[in-house]
């Protein structure tokens, strides 16, 4: 996952949380960067066609962004569940965030071989809990 | 958010050590089922050859990637665990026929490399000292990404051979 991924994924959390469009400063806030560089960052994607931008009123995805944010979210989830399922980690949150940097999709993809997800991944992902619904107190049954 | 695209600890290293460890029983875990799902006097002796080697090389891989997490003083993963995974998810995901299995082949491999390819960059770009040797650590990984390219190479060339 590479920075460009990050913003499309937190765009993605943060409209289904707060709707869109999203503030840059609100942006900047939740990746834990300064707002010049969110701006930045929101015009490259805008210049790829990921997300719109109007200025004082936020950023939105657009479908090809939305696409792309959602495989990335996907990829979150996957991650997640092979480490909450196959390797049995208590602090699967914790950890799936520090390692999705080094894992990339095609690597999740073999790891899903071997996980059990429900057809309705990713939009399964509670945003609050910062994890998939379906982990933690209400495991998947198998 | 945490977002680092660099290995920073132990505990890190060593759960990507143990993801590298599944990858392998997975791939050599599925070259076993396609094997046993072939019809031995119908498959290419080539393709035969090829899940078997698949296999072997898998399992050197994950032998040495389980040292250097025990090196690490962390636990590796179960094989029979993983094995079972894969046979109880195998039949949603076997492949239909031989350029399946051929294509499927070719993703483990390319997979792998990236995968591997992914954990030295990563390691190559953090200050942290492990409390193993970081040149041997490289080492191992470097040749088994090799070894991974090589495969990548095989299938391909097979893929164009076979009618």
């Amino acid at each position: 996952m590479n920075t460009a991924d990050q913003y499309l994924r937190a765009l993605l959390l943060l409209e289904r949380l707060e709707g869109p469009p999203v503030a840059t400063g609100r942006l900047a806030d939740v990746l834990e960067v300064s707002p010049a560089s969110a701006n930045e960052m929101i015009g490259k994607l805008a210049d790829d066609a990921q997300v719109e931008h109007e200025k004082y009123r936020g950023t939105v995805l657009t479908d090809r962004g939305r696409e792309r944010a959602e495989a990335v979210l996907q990829t979150y989830c996957i991650l997640e569940h092979f480490l909450a399922n196959v390797l049995g980690v208590e602090e699967y949150r914790h950890e799936a965030a520090s390692l999705e940097a080094v894992i990339d999709e095609t690597v999740a993809e073999r790891l899903d071989t071997i996980i059990d997800r429900h057809d309705d991944c990713p939009s399964c992902f509670d945003v609050e809990a910062d994890r998939c619904r379906y982990l933690g107190s209400d495991q998947l049954a198998d | 958010m945490e977002f680092s695209e660099a290995v920073v600890s132990d505990h890190q290293l060593a759960r990507l050590l143990q993801i590298g460890i599944v990858l392998e029983e997975v791939v050599e875990a599925r070259a076993e089922q396609h094997l046993e799902t072939l019809e031995v006097e119908t498959a290419h002796p080539a393709m035969i050859a090829l899940l078997e080697d698949a296999a072997a090389e898998s399992h050197e891989h994950r032998d040495q990637l389980a040292k250097l997490v025990k090196q690490l003083d962390a636990e590796s993963t179960g094989y029979a665990e993983i094995e079972t995974l894969v046979r109880e998810r195998y039949a949603r995901t076997k492949p239909d026929d031989f350029d399946d299995l051929l294509y499927d082949q070719l993703c483990n491999e390319e997979t792998a490399y990236k995968f591997y390819d992914d954990l030295i960059e990563a390691i190559e770009a953090s200050d942290a000292i492990f409390s193993i040797d970081r040149d041997a650590l490289l080492s191992v990984l470097r040749t088994i990404r090799e070894e991974e390219a090589e495969g990548v190479e095989d299938v391909a060339r097979l893929m164009e051979e076979l009618p």
